[in-house]
């Protein structure tokens, strides 16, 4: 920096001095962080600003949406063309998979009907993607391109292909902020899919690991066991793939087993995630509550169908 | 004289640094991210003192607390700090030798990243990890070049 003659000290200070005006900021600062700190207390300010910088979230995505742009426009037609017949295979075996689901949803329902519980309906889902953003490195947190406009709520279930990748904690105008499972704030109730034996996943801070910490060493699960969500909370709906058993070790000496598990979903791979709403109609009316009307002709309170 | 100065080269460099705050990095070098705000706002508050002095700052500060999905005020507040030790010692930053400077500059920043830890620390669980003093490593080894080139716009653009 070179000195100038034109910005030097001023002889007298104008205003509240330097000390002063630090002050007032700090405890203004401060006083921000407590109420923003107890939720709600400033969802509209945050929502404001957040439109202001979403340009900037734009900015900073548009980059690597050109980049996979002109890969997916300069790439040779005979790759494309490999590409499209591995797809439609893929279609093929799905659609024939999905012919027996079909079959097998009307059994289950009709097994749920005789068993007085109400049935389980598919889900609505909207694709979204993922900008391209680092929040911070020492959270697991992704924003996302679709918010409020698109009926996005605090904490819905956010899935891929192969399992849940986490859920929205925060809503904008246009975008969201989501956690993911391995994050480690992140708690989520499973089940086993052999036996359904229920407990929670936590995140660890490795994309590629989630743990069960409370275990006991007798729990009836081995490696290889898929885990799936429960559903219970209320935040996910059941009966996602969450992650695959990888290591179960019993040491007689701690109450609890050391269980650790692979995520199914890429976590960090994946531009595009599915949103879920749920439908709610409970699929089983819990113990001591009561469930007001029929759940069967209750009205779906979510938005429409799209998907 | 004041009403010569452009205004909106320092904007730029401001927003640019907002989002190279949040750009991916390269595979391996996420946590090494150098506190690009941080040091645009001692660079500026050190060239015109009145005009991006605290409230600008602080103002900043709070975007980036936005676009970060962090708690409201506490890039604002870390920010702001910054500039105060900036403006507090601005008569001596602006002599220093380059070296000199640079170390000034690596220390606020240090304070800079205690701040924003120590607030992560008070509202969630934090990991200490040696990781954590990488963007102040960043720092040192950014500041002669960024100060070169900030130093340019602020001679040739006539900002400050």
């Amino acid at each position: 920096m070179n000195l100038q003659p034109t910005d030097t000290k001023p002889l007298f200070m104008r205003g509240p001095s330097l000390g002063v005006r630090m002050l007032l900021i700090a405890v203004f600062s401060i006083l921000l962080m407590v109420l923003d700190h107890q939720q709600g207390h400033l969802r509209t300010v945050r929502q404001a600003l957040a439109v202001a910088v979403y340009p900037i979230r734009v900015i900073v995505d548009l980059p690597f949406t050109a980049a996979s742009w002109a890969g997916e426009s300069l790439s040779d037609r005979g790759r494309l063309l490999s590409e499209n017949r591995v797809l439609r295979t893929d279609i093929l075996i799905h659609q024939a998979r999905l012919q027996r689901m079909a079959t097998l949803e009307a059994e289950n329902a009709r097994l749920r009907a005789l068993m007085d519980s109400s049935a389980r309906v598919s889900n609505r889902v909207v694709v979204a993607e993922i900008l391209e953003a680092d929040l911070d490195p020492y959270r697991h947190r992704v924003a996302i391109d679709k918010g409020n406009r698109h009926d996005v709520f605090e904490g819905q279930a956010m899935i891929d292909a192969r399992g849940v990748v986490g859920q929205v904690t925060r809503v904008d105008l246009l975008s969201a902020e989501a956690i993911l499972i391995s994050d480690p704030g992140h708690a989520l109730p499973v089940e086993v899919n052999r036996n359904g034996l229920r407990t929670i996943a936590l995140g660890t801070g490795d994309t590629s690991r989630i743990d069960l910490p409370f275990l006991p060493n007798s729990a009836d699960i081995e490696p290889g066991d898929l885990l799936v969500s429960s559903g219970l909370g209320g935040a996910f709906p059941a009966g996602y793939p969450v992650a695959r058993v990888m290591e179960v070790d019993r040491d007689p000496g701690r109450a609890f087993a050391t269980i650790r598990a692979e995520p199914t979903a890429s976590l960090n791979k994946e531009r595009e995630v599915l949103l879920v709403w749920p439908r709610l109609t409970p699929v089983e009316p819990p113990m001591g509550t009561t469930v007001q009307g029929d759940p069967e002709v209750s009205p779906p309170l979510d938005p429409g169908e799209e998907g | 004289m004041a009403a010569h100065r452009r205004m909106w080269p320092v904007l730029l460099s401001f927003l640019v640094a907002l989002s190279l705050e949040v750009t991916p990095m390269p595979d391996g070098m996420t946590e090494a991210r150098p506190a690009w705000l941080a040091m645009t706002v001692v660079f500026w508050a050190v060239a015109d003192p009145r005009r991006y002095g605290l409230g600008f700052a602080w103002f900043f500060g709070l975007l980036m607390d936005v676009l970060k999905g962090a708690i409201l005020g506490q890039h604002a507040l870390a920010l702001s700090v910054v500039a105060f030790i900036a403006l507090k010692f601005r008569q001596r930053i602006r002599v220093f030798p380059i070296w000199q400077q640079t170390v000034t500059v690596t220390a606020i920043v240090a304070v800079y990243a205690f701040l924003i830890l120590w607030i992560d620390g008070l509202t969630s669980d934090v990991s200490i990890e040696p990781e954590r003093a990488l963007p102040v490593a960043a720092t040192l080894v950014l500041w002669p070049l960024l100060s070169g080139l900030f130093g340019w716009a602020r001679r040739h653009l006539r900002v400050a």
